[in-house]
């Protein structure tokens, strides 16, 4: 059981938690991620580490509502528990100890970005953030990112606010107007990972993306969340989860995560038909 | 005198048209008369050879007689001086290629029947409450930790806190008995029998921790330098799913046998949506192997409703690895056995679910190293069986996840933990290994025998260490 000793509400679907997890915190390191079941009939998934904090023996999460799992996270309170909260899993993200850092976050991966940018900044790497949302509304933790980053672009598909387009587009700028990145990390959706691994691909711009395939256990037990890069299989809970973005077959990726849409569309059907 | 039979008693089972979608037990134990029987089939050997076939030594000669001679309670406290788990082991261990393997009479007719006399003992204590352990009055001030709560794990906890030592077992998931949790279905090892031993080491005062991945959530280093822990035991399994390395097999509807088996096991996925974890099930299902882990896969998928369910092996039935009950118990339940076939690669469609299974004819060639007959392929018999869903049971490797991260702990080619196989120590003072974390993939009894034996060099080590160096030194000056 690991209590929740803070949430706020970032977005109507996005919720940030402060979980009381000392040894997790103690151990923990930029890029790995918790495991999280909320009942006994509940799944195990992977959720990013947004933050840590040793002193006060807190791990902080950010989740976006996508599917009954997610809803679930996202509807415990303040002063409850998670079931199971297990970690940190995962290998630490390999950050560089100087150049300039893109970091490139979509929808919850702007909690994800926020501690490789306090990371990154602490060795002196000098950091560009590049965050995005569909539209003002749903962009998250402006205030951290921008506070742990040299420079913070805000982009909007709808152009309600700052950069108006996706990330990519804003990305794409920077490089082309000579900004020398020395390497990119991406964490978000898959598309936008994948966007994001496309645009630097031709500049030959170092790009590592956090992958979040399906999980069981997230120990290298199941195999369910193989992946390919570059021919060879790997595990993303134990090899990931930052992998080679340029080396990734997001084709089968994308293909793999789809495998229980059905079931999953289902189960969020049921349960708003619960909730409504 | 009751007739002595040239067979073994017969164990009731469920009948096998109520077991397509029941994850009862399908194997139902012997009645008293039915164990008195069978044990009188014994022939009570000056020199009981079964006894060397058993990795921990059960007296099997002893607890056999006390079983004939209807004293079943002395027939348990036999059992358990060498096996604290004995309902476990009478249901799991491969008996025929141990005790039963080696009973005399085997041959000329079939053997006694060990294991299920062992289960009848351990069955019969339970269900009259009288499988209460005791722990010792005196308790020693160190304490033991215990890295994951598997087999090996278990025994080693057993056997510690009944030495008096603090115990506590950390596990990785959120459910305690490693493969007996996650791997082994109910229908073959019901989870109250698991739950049951755990509540009997939790009286003994063992303490577990589940949610604690030992190398992530707290190093080696952290167990023993900070947090008090006078040796570990590192009991992690052979948890790392092996692969065939061909085309397709990332295709969706392809599992490794652990996903599909932790899906169902442990995350009930037989029961979604009640339970939120699912797991894909089709109507024509290939498990790819032939030992226990493939049987265990077979016989789950045709109780999640497969109307077809092959096991495709290269080899032949005489060389499969799986226990003869659970193959026996799978072709019952309507398993179709594919041998001499090998597995090419596998077709999808355009939504890149697989749909078919490209295989290859073998015939046997001549021994291989294993003494095996090694499977050639017959030229130009390339066939495709169509599938939609494919569960990989080929083994598994040893769970890196701990040796990565704890210095001083060495490693064999194949990732296996070396440890000495008399006492368990590992390269590194303190550490402890056992089970398939340290023989790679094996049996539920070899891990307990392992751990047995470590539990007990662990004793001497934090007893005995000054002790030992002083009796040498002793020794040493002795000498003319």
């Amino acid at each position: 059981m690991a209590r929740i000793v803070l949430k706020r509400d970032l977005t109507p679907v996005t919720k940030l938690f402060e979980v009381e997890a000392p040894l997790i915190a103690r151990n923990a390191e930029p890029g790995q991620f918790v495991m999280i079941r909320v009942s006994e009939y509940g799944e195990r998934v992977p959720v990013t580490i947004s933050d840590f904090d040793r002193a006060a023996g807190t791990i902080t999460i950010v989740v976006q509502q996508v599917g009954k799992t997610t809803a679930m996270i996202c509807a415990q309170e303040e002063g409850g528990s998670f079931l199971d909260f297990v970690g940190p899993l995962g290998r630490p993200a390999p950050l560089p100890a100087h150049g300039h850092v893109a970091l490139v976050g979509g929808g919850f991966g702007a909690g994800a970005i926020n501690t490789l940018a306090r990371e990154l900044r602490c060795r002196g790497v000098r950091v560009a953030a590049i965050v995005g949302a569909r539209t003002r509304e749903l962009l998250i933790l402006e205030e951290e990112v921008g506070a742990h980053s040299d420079a913070y672009y805000a982009c909007t598909d709808d152009g309600s606010y700052g950069y108006s387009g996706f990330v990519t587009g804003k990305l794409e700028e920077l490089i082309e107007s000579g900004a020398g990145f020395t390497s990119c990390y991406a964490i978000g959706p898959m598309a936008m990972m994948r966007a994001v691994a496309e645009t630097t691909r031709p500049h030959g711009l170092k790009t590592l993306a956090s992958l979040d395939p399906i999980m069981v256990d997230g120990t290298g037990m199941c195999g369910a969340c193989r992946v390919t890069i570059d021919g060879e299989l790997r595990f993303s809970c134990v090899d990931g989860p930052f992998l080679d973005a340029h080396k990734v077959d997001f084709d089968e990726l994308v293909i793999r995560s789809k495998m229980y849409h059905d079931e999953e569309t289902a189960a969020s059907r049921a349960c708003a038909a619960v909730e409504g | 005198m009751p007739i002595v039979r040239r067979t073994k008693t017969k164990m009731p089972v469920l009948p096998s048209e109520e077991r397509r979608d029941s994850w009862e037990e399908v194997a139902l134990g012997y009645t008293p008369a039915q164990a008195m029987a069978e044990a009188l089939r014994c022939l009570q050997c000056q020199d009981p050879v079964c006894e060397q076939g058993c990795p921990v030594n059960v007296p099997i000669c002893e607890f056999i007689a006390d079983v004939a001679a209807g004293d079943f309670g002395a027939a348990v406290t036999a059992l358990k001086r060498k096996n604290l788990l004995p309902a476990i082991c009478g249901r799991v261990c491969p008996q025929e290629h141990q005790c039963e393997l080696l009973c005399v009479i085997n041959g000329k007719q079939e053997p006694v029947a060990i294991g299920h006399l062992e289960r009848f003992a351990a069955d019969w204590e339970r269900s009259h409450g009288l499988d209460a352990a005791t722990a010792p009055a005196a308790r020693r001030p160190e304490k033991v930790a215990i890295v994951g709560s598997g087999p090996a794990g278990l025994t080693v906890a057993y056997d510690l806190a009944l030495l008096g030592y603090g115990v506590t077992v950390y596990e990785a998931l959120h459910t305690l008995g490693g493969v007996l949790a996650y791997g082994i279905p109910a229908f073959r090892l019901p989870k109250s029998l698991l739950a049951e031993d755990i509540a009997r080491l939790e009286a003994l005062g063992v303490e577990f921790q589940t949610n604690v991945v030992v190398g992530k959530t707290v190093t080696i280093d952290q167990l023993l330098d900070e947090m008090g822990y006078g040796a570990i035991f590192i009991g992690t399994g052979a948890g790392t799913p092996r692969f065939l390395g061909v085309p397709g097999e990332n295709l969706k509807g392809v599992y490794s046998a652990n996903e599909f088996l932790t899906r169902v096991n442990l995350m009930h996925a037989y029961e979604f949506p009640r339970f939120d974890t699912p797991v894909h099930h089709g109507s024509s299902m290939a498990v790819i192997g032939a030992g226990d882990t493939a049987m265990d896969a077979v016989r789950t998928a045709i109780r999640l409703g497969a109307k077809e369910a092959h096991i495709v092996y290269r080899r032949t039935e005489a060389e499969m690895g799986a226990r003869a009950e659970e193959y026996h118990h799978a072709s019952e339940e309507g398993a179709i056995f594919d041998w001499l076939t090998q597995p090419l690669g596998f077709v999808g469609d355009a939504d890149g679910w697989v749909r078919g299974m490209r295989c290859l004819r073998m015939e046997l060639g001549e021994p291989d190293e294993s003494g095996r007959r090694r499977p050639v392929p017959v030229e130009g018999s390339e066939f495709l069986i169509p599938v939609d869903t494919v569960v990989i049971a080929l083994g598994t490797n040893p769970n890196p996840l701990l040796p990565q991260t704890t210095w001083g702990l060495e490693t064999d080619a194949a990732g296996c933990v070396v440890a000495d196989p008399e006492t368990g120590a590992t390269t590194r003072e303190g550490l402890f290994a056992g089970g398939d974390i340290v023989t790679g993939a094996a049996t539920v009894i070899l891990a307990m025998g392992a751990g047995r034996k470590a539990a007990g060099a662990m004793h001497v080590y934090l007893q005995g260490k000054q002790a030992t160096a002083d009796a040498a030194c002793e020794a040493e000056t002795a000498k003319p």
